[in-house]
């Protein structure tokens, strides 16, 4: 039994030692390093899709070792938890130390001054105790705390000033816990969600609306603030050389079943509701078709968003399903193509010269036959099912070039026109409880580190005793400071002031001093008793 | 929009403060060559002709007294970089006047301002304390090295800023990050010299070290380690600063306010380091030269996070302007 406890005492020795923080922190430097080279999972799922398609035998080997989910993997939980153990062995005994130090009186003078980093002898001409009081009188003027003790070696004082040094390195280490909880408080109780809409659509606030989203393991569909979104006009502007300007989405917002109010997000400037934030993450255009059947049915400016492809001109990619072309049909429409906001043909081909929708032109398959969707299989909503088109359960019956108002006619008589288009904004609905947690502890964090950082802690020591000559005092000052480096100079500007301080004492207090010196007139200093 | 004239003149500033530099260089190197070593080895050549140099042990505290041409070539080479550096500044100054916004929109404007902080870090150093003058050569040539990549690889002409750098963040964020790099810069170089002359004062102190090696005439290890130190401990809190800074401007901007893209990933990863570095000096075993390649892996993060997550990686912060 008290083997087994000795050795939990030697690890956790171990474990808070600073060197085993050191390598620790080295390990948590080293581990995050995956996690920027591989594609993650949290940042784009389709760059890890593709990474395993380009390494069919390594992406596996990796994914086992949770290398595309290097931040929640067990391996990295493992590393900086041990840390934060690691931490707070460390910190709380130093802070119990601390609030030690902090009640009672500076230590005890070291048996050997001179074995200080920075020491010095005067001599001076007063009685000792007289002398050690010209000591305390400069230190407690320097704000010190100063305390005076009678010493085996004679009478001694112990100086100590720069509590607020270990004060903010505790919280430093402190506020870094703080930050990992706020951190762990946001993942576990937060959520995001994104979702595309057009110009005149809307969502509201539950994970069956959005198009992604990830939410912590103790988020329930019931938390979720009933807050509804719609996305009333959506503007993108450039400068006149192509960059991109300011991206502005018009939105009505408010509690459902309560009254809508008007406001304007962009980018850098989300809408806040009561810790939820409400992001425009990107943008795109909703080309627009006018589909009218030989029997006359027509389905009038239906659109679907296409995917930006390419920011910088903002040529996209999508398809508009018509799954149900009304009573009697068996057959279903489709459209896959491609928008370019300002057209350009090069030879056949069609290419966007402008994120701006100057000339906006379609290029479009249109396909007829079964789309497939209630296969059961999902599918991509921006893409046709291809393995349908490669079974011919779909065929290709037209394709055309497009501007705003043309038209194409299929083989059935059946009139494709591109009528119009909009924009469609994405939008993304967060909430992280932990956030504000978060910065609180950074302020925090950074104030220590300050603390930390620019406080020096400086403990001064002296002692007196009878010259060897018999024929006054000599006065040992020793001191010993921590977190700065120059304190050979502020050793040797102390010592000057004691040794000034300890002549003017000399000249005021000696009667028979040839003269009374045109200082004479200052009134003695009260001499302390200690 | 842009003032194509401002916009000429910050590009010919640019090679102005590249061609100070170089002089300056060249002075410090000359200050190096022509220092005061003739009247010691002439000495020791006196005592033990045909014997090999050797420093003193004791003479190992510092640079020994300069000869008054030395100091000469010193000053001169200080009034160089100084004119290099207002040159510097007025690259950036004639740039952000030029496009009407802070000069530090892309790779080539940042990169630029964080060698300028360098610049003016080691010479308030050197001001400060005269001794560190003598790493000059080894500052000043890393920063004419760096200049020349920048203008060669990352330039990129004067434009506007996209819309998501227009933020009031960009002022926050960005300079601080810039001042904290340029001081890790003058930081590391500290710790490449104090291992360099750490082992040179070894082998001197063996009485295996040549005088007329070219680490005799840098300060003591002491002083670079010191140095090194107190530029990081400036450093930290900075970084410290400008990442939660990110951190804020992110949560506006992105969504969240962390979210381990690749350059808040090297971001953390070089704040370890640093911390790491800052832990190393006052731990047992740790101390002097191991904590000194703590601090260099530290500058080569910060490299690195500026290279590699720029041009190479995909992520929110690909503000390169770099084709």
């Amino acid at each position: 039994m008290r083997r087994v406890g000795g050795r939990l005492l030697r690890w956790w020795r171990q474990l808070t030692a600073m060197r085993t923080a050191l390598i620790l922190l080295f390990l948590l430097a080293v581990a995050a390093i995956p996690g920027s080279l591989l594609p993650q999972r949290s940042l784009s799922q389709s760059n890890v899709t593709r990474y395993f398609a380009d390494h069919p035998t390594l992406a596996p080997v990796l994914d086992k070792l949770y290398l595309f989910g290097v931040f929640s993997s067990p391996w990295f939980a493992a590393i900086y938890l041990l840390l934060f153990i690691s931490l707070i062995g460390c910190v709380l005994p130093r802070a119990a130390e601390h609030a030690r130090n902090l009640l009672s009186s500076p230590p005890a003078a070291p048996r050997h001054l001179q074995q200080l980093p920075e020491s010095t002898e005067l001599t001076a001409s007063l009685p000792p105790v007289a002398a050690l009081d010209v000591v305390e009188e400069e230190l407690r003027v320097k704000r010190f705390r100063v305390v005076r003790r009678e010493g085996r070696a004679g009478p001694e004082l112990s100086a100590e000033k720069g509590y607020l040094r270990e004060t903010g390195n505790l919280l430093f280490h402190l506020s870094l816990l703080a930050l990992l909880l706020g951190l762990a408080g946001g993942k576990l109780w937060g959520y995001e969600g994104s979702i595309l809409v057009t110009e005149g659509g809307g969502f509201c606030n539950s994970f069956q609306q959005y198009d992604t989203y990830s939410a912590g393991p103790l988020v329930s569909q019931s938390d979720l603030t009933p807050l509804c979104v719609d996305l009333t006009d959506f503007r993108a502007e450039y400068e006149a050389n192509g960059t991109a300007a300011s991206f502005t989405a018009d939105l009505d917002y408010g509690l459902a079943g309560a009254a809508m109010r008007a406001t304007t997000i962009g980018v850098n400037h989300p809408l806040r509701v009561d810790g939820d934030r409400v992001y425009v993450t990107g943008h795109g255009f909703s080309p627009s078709f006018t589909v009218v059947l030989p029997d006359g049915r027509s389905f009038d400016d239906v659109s679907a968003p296409f995917l930006p492809t390419e920011t910088a001109t903002m040529a996209s990619e999508g398809a508009l399903k018509l799954p149900d072309l009304g009573a009697g049909a068996t057959d279903q429409l489709a459209l896959q193509g491609f928008f370019a906001p300002t057209g350009l043909l090069q030879g056949s081909v069609l290419v966007s010269t402008d994120p701006r929708p100057l000339n906006p032109q379609v290029a479009i398959f249109v396909y007829r036959g079964y789309l497939g969707l209630d296969s059961g299989l999902p599918q991509s909503v921006y893409s046709l099912d291809q393995t349908q088109i490669d079974r011919d359960q779909l065929t290709k019956v037209g394709t055309a070039n497009l501007s705003v108002g043309e038209s194409t006619t299929l083989d059935d008589g059946t009139v494709v026109t591109f009528s119009g288009l909009k924009e469609f904004a994405a939008l993304q609905l967060s909430h992280d409880p932990g956030q504000g947690w978060v910065l609180a502890a950074a302020i925090s964090l950074l104030v220590g580190l300050l603390g930390m950082l620019l406080v020096r802690r400086e403990r001064v020591f002296a002692r007196v005793g009878p010259a060897p000559d018999g024929g006054g005092t000599v006065l040992s000052i020793g001191s010993l400071t921590r977190g700065s480096a120059d304190t050979a100079p502020r050793f040797t500007a102390l010592t000057d002031q004691v040794r000034t301080a300890l002549a003017d004492r000399n000249r005021t207090s000696a009667p028979d001093a040839a003269a009374p010196s045109a200082r004479g007139g200052a009134p003695e200093k009260e001499i302390p008793s200690s | 929009m842009i003032d194509p004239s401002l916009a000429a003149l910050s590009d010919n500033l640019f090679s102005v403060a590249v061609v100070l530099y170089s002089l300056a260089v060249v002075a410090f190197c000359a200050e190096l060559a022509f220092g005061n070593w003739p009247a010691r080895s002439r000495e020791l050549v006196a005592v033990g002709a045909g014997a090999p140099t050797v420093v003193q042990p004791g003479a190992l505290d510092g640079p020994p007294a300069e000869s008054p041409g030395a100091r000469r070539l010193g000053g001169v080479a200080m009034a160089l970089t100084v004119l290099g550096g207002v040159a510097h500044a007025a690259v950036l100054v004639t740039r952000g006047m030029a496009a009407d916004r802070l000069p530090w929109g892309n790779m080539y404007e940042f990169a630029t301002a964080v060698v300028l902080v360098a610049v003016v870090a080691y010479t308030v150093l050197a001001l400060r304390a005269p001794v560190l003058r003598h790493i000059g050569a080894f500052v000043l040539g890393p920063v004419v090295l760096a200049m020349v990549l920048i203008g060669l690889f990352l330039y990129a002409s004067a434009g506007p800023l996209v819309a998501a750098l227009r933020s009031w963040w960009l002022g926050v964020h960005v300079t601080t990050a810039i001042l904290g790099f340029g001081i890790f810069f003058v930081s590391g170089i500290a710790s490449v010299l104090y291992l360099l002359r750490s082992r040179y004062e070894q082998k001197a102190a063996a009485g295996l070290a040549p005088s007329s090696s070219l680490l005799a005439r840098l300060p003591s290890a002491a002083a670079l380690d010191r140095t090194a130190h107190r530029t990081a401990v400036f450093g930290f809190p900075i970084w410290t600063f400008a990442v939660i800074a990110g951190a804020i401007w992110a949560e506006s901007a992105w969504g969240r306010f962390w979210g381990w893209d690749p350059k808040e990933t090297w971001a953390f990863i070089a704040w370890v380091v640093y911390a790491a570095y800052l832990h190393a000096r006052t731990t047992a075993g740790w101390r002097g030269r191991p904590s000194a390649w703590v601090n260099v892996v530290g500058l080569a993060v910060m490299v690195f996070n500026l290279l590699y997550v720029n041009m190479v990686s995909t992520g929110l912060h690909s503000y390169a302007g770099v084709n």
